[in-house]
């Protein structure tokens, strides 16, 4: 069986526990998280949480199930099923000294990100897209030497119908 | 109307018919049971507040309501856990209020503070922390509406000794109504017709029910569901009771402990309607040889319980009772017949594997744990509700009482909650106080909640323990004896109390029986006295539950000899 990997969009009530209740989940089961992103939505009453994980067609059906039983969860959509847009962004602190700020600088431009902290030895790095960009990214930056990074884990919205 | 936090707990209890309420109090609960104390509910006041959880199960079960148990917090909050999960692996409707420190304290690891809600979340169907007054009439109204529809199961409310202090406002809610939570009761209609489609090709159709018939009181359906296909009924440990065992087409219990003739048919079955069930490893065996030859038709209300463990060709999500009144009205509407011929071959195979082994034991010289409850059967004329222990006791009990009718069999089926029997006895005695309520116990896990006696003599309570005395921990040794080569690691517990004066040290009755010829005198006077009767079986101390399939294999891999 194949461990696809699936983005799952959750609509949860916006009070605490909820995300305790869905870490319980994946963990008590035995399914895995690779990201988890979670932020109110523009009702203040409900969050919407961006959860990536792997499982085949067995596993997905009972994540999806279980989710859905749930109480404080309102809605569940896997968004493998359709077709979605996903990003994540990051903040990658970089060595940065004479020899390889154009270096960086070039980096920068070509995966159109933005240098938002800026030290005699070191840059900060934004970058947003898809997680394949970002590692694409990470790649190069790994040859310069990269000191420190955060990702926040993909967030990820069904794309409307055209 | 201004009411204090505990005194609208007791009006949303009496709105939602509560009249009985299981529980011990403690600190942060005085304010609480203070109101209690004042309110027309009656209280039990039990000895541990596990023996308050599993005692509002088996009130559950026997009355066919929610269950109420209050205790206090901390350590009274982390006793009813087991209670929970028991309830919660079963689906029986509980609210169980636990109270907290003052709201100001929690965080601060105060005295008899615990986290509660984060201890039970995953084994409560929901659970509450209540962090306002104005929550609080809201949320206890939840808690029952949670409980009881859909798949029924446990619901914590956890309320600060504040809360329960503190006054607002009330005036009644209506049933609630909730955006994220609405299960689903109505089967799918061309889920149903495909279901029917595969009974129409069926020669060997078998029903296997499961506690989820008795939850949605699917019995009647059940039986004319069965008898218009004339297909066999076996049933999960959960779901004796939901098909009568006088009925000719029962089976007997599935699984691990099931008779010869129920696991043969599963496995040789063209179509198996699984109903209220959820394919629990102690049923199929190893997975990949569950029922080889059979499409599968699976009907249950919770949908993560279909496919979870087996595949399924027809599942269909919805309330068992609805499900098959439903198929049963199509079945008439389509005028169904069985195809006489291969429906006689597939019942005289049947009755052919009735034949070859059926349930048996040897009563010689010592007294056999199986004739106990045997006699305990006849004498009682199967109307007795039962409620078992864990272990080789609850086995013998499922095998040998044969239950004719729903909630009379109480156990905890899939936690397998040593202690669990005596407390439920209490609880199904205080629910039908008209009924003969008999504990089949192990002289292991009576101790797990022996302290409950004084609750059953406080109340009068006339409960019948039965005994199966061998002095070992015998399910376990069993297993020992057949796969740790009879190394008996911790296993035997011959240094016990002398049942009878125990009995006799709280008030009640105490009898024994040594001897085969002891058992019917003994049962008839033990359950023909109208008070707390501790009936002590010295019973054959090596006998094995037989028949036996070892976790793991397939169902047909039975062991059989004695």
């Amino acid at each position: 069986m194949t461990q696809e990997k699936h983005t799952i969009s959750l609509m949860v009530e916006n009070i605490p526990g909820v995300l305790s209740r869905i870490a319980g989940l994946f963990s008590g089961r035995g399914f895995n998280i690779e990201s988890i992103c979670a932020a109110p939505t523009m009702d203040r009453l409900v969050t919407r949480i961006t959860i990536t994980t792997r499982g085949d067609e067995s596993i997905m059906e009972q994540i999806n199930k279980q989710l859905n039983k749930l109480v404080n969860i309102i809605k569940v959509q896997d968004l493998t099923e359709t077709d979605f847009v996903e990003r994540e962004m990051a903040l990658v602190k970089v060595k940065a000294e004479p020899g390889n700020r154009a270096e960086i600088l070039r980096l920068v431009d070509i995966f159109r990100c933005k240098v938002v902290d800026v030290s005699p030895t070191h840059y900060t790095i934004e970058v947003t897209g898809t997680a394949e960009k970002l590692g694409a990214l990470l790649e190069l930056l790994k040859m310069v030497g990269v000191k420190e990074i955060a990702r926040t884990g993909s967030i990820a919205m069904a794309r409307e119908k055209k | 109307m201004k009411l204090t936090g505990a005194q609208i707990v007791m009006e949303v209890l009496k709105e939602e018919g509560v009249d009985t309420v299981f529980g011990i109090t403690g600190g942060a609960a005085i304010e609480l049971y203070d109101t209690l104390a004042r309110s027309d509910i009656r209280h039990i006041m039990v000895r541990h507040e596990q023996g308050a959880v599993h005692a509002a199960d088996g009130y559950a079960r026997a009355k066919k309501d929610v269950g109420v148990c209050l205790v206090t917090s901390g350590p009274g909050a982390t006793n009813t856990v087991s209670g929970i999960a028991s309830a919660y692996m079963d689906s029986i409707p509980l609210v169980v209020f636990t109270a907290q420190v003052p709201t100001h304290l929690i965080g601060n690891d105060a005295f008899q503070e615990v986290d509660i809600v984060g201890i039970t979340r995953p084994c409560t169907k929901h659970n509450y922390l209540v962090r306002s007054i104005d929550d609080l009439a809201r949320t206890v109204k939840e808690a029952f509406y949670i409980a009881r529809s859909g798949r029924p199961g446990p619901v914590l409310v956890d309320i600060p000794k504040d809360i329960s202090q503190t006054t607002t406002d009330y005036k009644p809610l209506p049933r609630p109504s909730l955006n994220s939570y609405n299960p689903r009761y109505k089967p799918n209609m061309k889920q149903l017709k495909w279901a029917l489609t595969l009974i129409k090709e069926a020669k060997k159709p078998a029903i296997f029910a499961g506690g989820g018939v008795i939850l949605s009181g699917a019995s009647r359906e059940l039986a004319t569901f069965a008898r218009r296909l004339k297909a066999p009924v076996t049933a999960s440990l959960m779901g004796l009771g939901a098909f009568p065992a006088s009925d000719e087409l029962w089976l007997g219990m599935l699984g691990m402990h099931g008779t010869y003739r129920a696991n043969m048919s599963v496995q040789s079955c063209d179509l198996l309607i699984g109903i209220g069930v959820r394919f629990d490893d102690r049923v199929t065996g190893k997975l990949g040889t569950f029922a080889p030859h059979a499409k599968i038709i699976h009907i249950d209300i919770d949908p993560t319980s279909i496919r979870k463990n087996i595949p399924v060709t027809v599942p269909i999500v919805g309330d068992c009772k609805l499900s098959l009144a439903e198929l049963n009205r199509l079945l008439d509407k389509e005028a169904f017949t069985i195809d006489s011929k291969s429906s006689k071959a597939w019942l005289d195979q049947i009755e052919e594997w009735k034949n070859t082994i059926r349930l048996s034991y040897d009563q010689k010289d010592t007294i056999k744990p199986q004739y106990v409850v045997q006699k305990l059967y006849e004498l009682t004329e199967g109307k007795a509700i039962i409620t078992t222990e864990v272990g080789q006791n609850q086995m013998w009990a499922a095998q040998y009482y044969h239950f004719d009718q729903p909630n009379c069999f109480i156990t905890s089926g899939g936690l397998g909650c040593m202690g669990f029997g005596f407390p439920a006895a209490i609880g199904a005695q205080v629910a039908c106080p008209d009924k003969v309520v008999v504990d089949i116990a192990g002289d292991g896990s009576i101790q797990m909640n022996i302290q409950e006696l004084a609750t059953a003599m406080q109340y009068k309570l006339p409960v019948k323990i039965v005994i199966l005395n061998n002095r070992y921990l015998g399910m376990v040794r069993q297993w020992q004896e057949l796969f740790y080569d009879r190394r008996y690691a911790s296993t035997d517990i011959e240094q016990a109390p002398d049942f009878v004066k125990l009995a006799e040290s709280y008030g009640g009755v105490g009898m024994r029986a040594t001897r085969p010829e002891e058992v019917e005198p003994v049962l008839k006077e033990g359950l023909g006295t109208p008070n707390l009767v501790v009936m002590d079986f010295l019973v054959e101390r090596e006998e094995d539950v037989y028949p036996m399939v070892p976790a793991g294999a397939p169902i047909t891999d039975m062991l059989l000899v004695n």
